[in-house]
């Protein structure tokens, strides 16, 4: 059986170190905080369940149908996981998907692994969840709602993924912002919509089926901190996007160094002395505005998760 | 691109087969890591890492181009680097005035040295999972401490992938007897194919959720509690702790001759 894989998939070689540990350190908090939700959610169903869950994602993604010129769409599955599940047990599902992807086929890099969980088990089921949430509190909870929010929220989560991506590429001075942004999310606008016609299709099935399987992911618990999660992080990769590490110029030291005039000197022969960098993680300067704005996120997020709890446990109704 | 659903690990009589799966797993992750150390246009470095990958194929009785053969996966991607050689300033390396394009010579070095790493990091994952089978993996990643829980998901989708993909299997091939095409008539529009595809997913979603329900109600009436055990266990004998230390010595070297110019 024969399995494409999205371009979502960073392999190891596109970010840099000091990128890809941020990302992993940003994996393990969600990881955790996603653990500790699905035990209380699930108890000693979560291990069984959830297995046989992203069993389920990663066999649905080899669903495709023919669109055009030998290209096909298919599901990524992240929104659809969140809505049947929850985000938190998404979340958890999608690392399962992402980690035997990686490890099995290598579809996706080991040290980029990270990145590829909060890119495609974080940043789409939050999305997807909270988009789906947000229609079902405005317009009520109808089929009609349902599937109108499962179409926005699966479209934009694809797209929000491949742009978490494609800053994460900018960081890394792998591909420039101003090309990669909107080539990726360009691309992911239409590799959404597949995404989103299946989502729809599904939650169709499951509307008319057993819509009580839709209604336990309305009340997973993440329900509320669902958007002041996302937001937290969507929040922090706009600023490391909008900080000078994703300028024009993939390698902001070698850039300044031009500017100044020494990148002759720097081909003079103490080059030979002192090569670009001696200890890779000290003396960089990417790399300390890089581990500066990991700080920066992770106390964004922390803000964030702060400000989600308090706000639940004032509810009448927690999540 | 597309990767066939079979099981990937390799059984040969090999010492890297019979090694402690931590040692794999710890060695894999640290030349991977080293790989994204060596510094852009170090050719020397690069060249010893990926020597070290065909030695590790050769070792453990692959074959030398065993991973080789295989890499080919990250190609696609490749894409979202293919700007740089235009877009980074230096010396021209091919200039074309006509198009106002330059390719320079940064710009070359950093492209290439993003396609060697992602090459040779490749191989080593796919090495990683050829040589080692993959209960020996989960049980790797439960002894290096991650978290019991996301292990055992992990255990239990890797069990049930091919389970799963059967009834994909399934579906897709009644989804084909079911759609002729009839002459004269048009095909059925892309949404409409769009939503038969999500009505499987739908009802792939559902078949799985049963299943889970039945494998939870297997596991709790043979005295299922939360916590997964498993059998395999692994000693650290010598022979692991020296290849631990001589893998890791390699690839520091290796890494070392990026000083070398």
């Amino acid at each position: 059986m024969l399995f494409s894989p999205t371009p979502l998939h960073i392999p190891d070689g596109f970010l840099s170190i000091g990128v890809s540990i941020v990302g992993w350190i940003l994996a393990v908090v969600f990881i955790g905080i996603a653990l500790r939700q699905t035990k209380d959610q699930l108890g000693e169903r979560q291990v069984p369940l959830m297995g046989v869950i992203a069993a389920f994602i990663f066999a649905a993604q080899a669903i495709n149908f023919p669109v055009a010129a030998g290209t096909s769409g298919h599901l990524l599955g992240g929104t659809l996981a969140a809505i049947v599940l929850g985000p938190w047990a998404g979340t958890l599902v999608m690392t399962a998907v992402i980690s035997v992807q990686a490890l099995l086929f290598q579809d996706g890099g080991l040290l980029a692994m990270g990145w590829n969980i909060l890119n495609m088990g974080v940043i789409t089921t939050f999305t997807g969840y909270a988009v789906y949430m947000l229609v079902i509190r405005f317009l009520g909870s109808t089929t009609r709602s349902r599937l109108i929010g499962g179409f926005v929220g699966a479209w934009l989560s694809v797209i929000v993924s491949a742009m978490a991506a494609a800053i994460e590429l900018a960081i890394s001075g792998t591909s420039p912002l101003y090309l990669g942004l909107p080539a990726m999310a360009g691309v992911h606008a239409i590799i959404g919509l597949g995404e989103a016609i299946i989502t729809v299709g599904a939650i169709g099935l499951l509307q008319a089926s057993r819509p009580e399987v839709l209604t336990t992911g309305e009340t997973a618990p993440g329900k509320r901190t669902a958007t002041f999660t996302l937001v937290g992080l969507l929040v922090a990769l706009g600023v490391a996007a909008f900080s000078p590490l994703a300028s024009a110029h993939p390698d902001g030291l070698e850039f300044i160094a031009e500017l100044q005039g020494f990148l002759g000197l720097a081909q003079a022969p103490s080059y030979e002395l002192m090569p670009d960098y001696t200890l890779p993680f000290l003396s960089d300067p990417v790399l300390t505005t890089i581990l500066a704005v990991a700080v920066g996120t992770l106390i964004v997020f922390g803000l964030a998760w702060l400000i989600a709890r308090s706000s639940a446990q004032r509810g009448t109704v927690r999540d | 691109m597309h990767i066939d659903l079979t099981d990937q690990y390799q059984h040969k009589e090999s010492l890297i087969h019979h090694l402690d799966p931590r040692v794999k797993v710890v060695v894999t992750l640290f030349f991977i890591l080293v790989v994204g150390l060596v510094r852009h246009g170090s050719w020397i470095a690069f060249g010893a890492l990926f020597l070290g990958v065909l030695g590790y194929a050769a070792a453990s009785k692959l074959g030398m181009f065993y991973a080789v053969r295989r890499s080919f996966i990250a190609i696609p991607f490749l894409l979202a680097a293919a700007p740089l050689p235009f877009i980074i300033p230096g010396p021209a390396l091919i200039s074309f005035p006509a198009l106002n394009l330059t390719i320079s010579e940064p710009g070359t070095i950093r492209f290439v040295s993003i396609m060697l790493r992602t090459f040779i990091a490749v191989q080593a994952g796919i090495l990683l999972a050829a040589t080692t089978p993959f209960p020996d993996l989960v049980w790797a990643m439960c002894s290096l401490r991650i978290p019991r829980p996301l292990v055992a998901v992990i255990a239990f989708m890797y069990r049930y992938i091919f389970v799963l993909a059967d009834e994909v299997i399934r579906l897709m091939r009644a989804r084909a007897a079911r759609s002729p095409e009839i002459p004269g008539k048009g095909k059925p529009s892309l949404l409409w194919r769009g939503r038969v595809t999500g009505s499987m997913v739908g009802s792939l979603f559902l078949r799985s959720l049963d299943r889970s329900e039945r494998v939870y109600g297997a596991m709790a009436s043979r005295g299922y509690d939360g916590e997964m055990r498993t059998y395999s266990t692994f000693q650290m004998r010598g022979v692991d702790w020296i290849s631990l230390i001589v893998f890791s010595l390699l690839i520091l070297g290796s890494l070392s001759l990026m000083f070398l110019r």
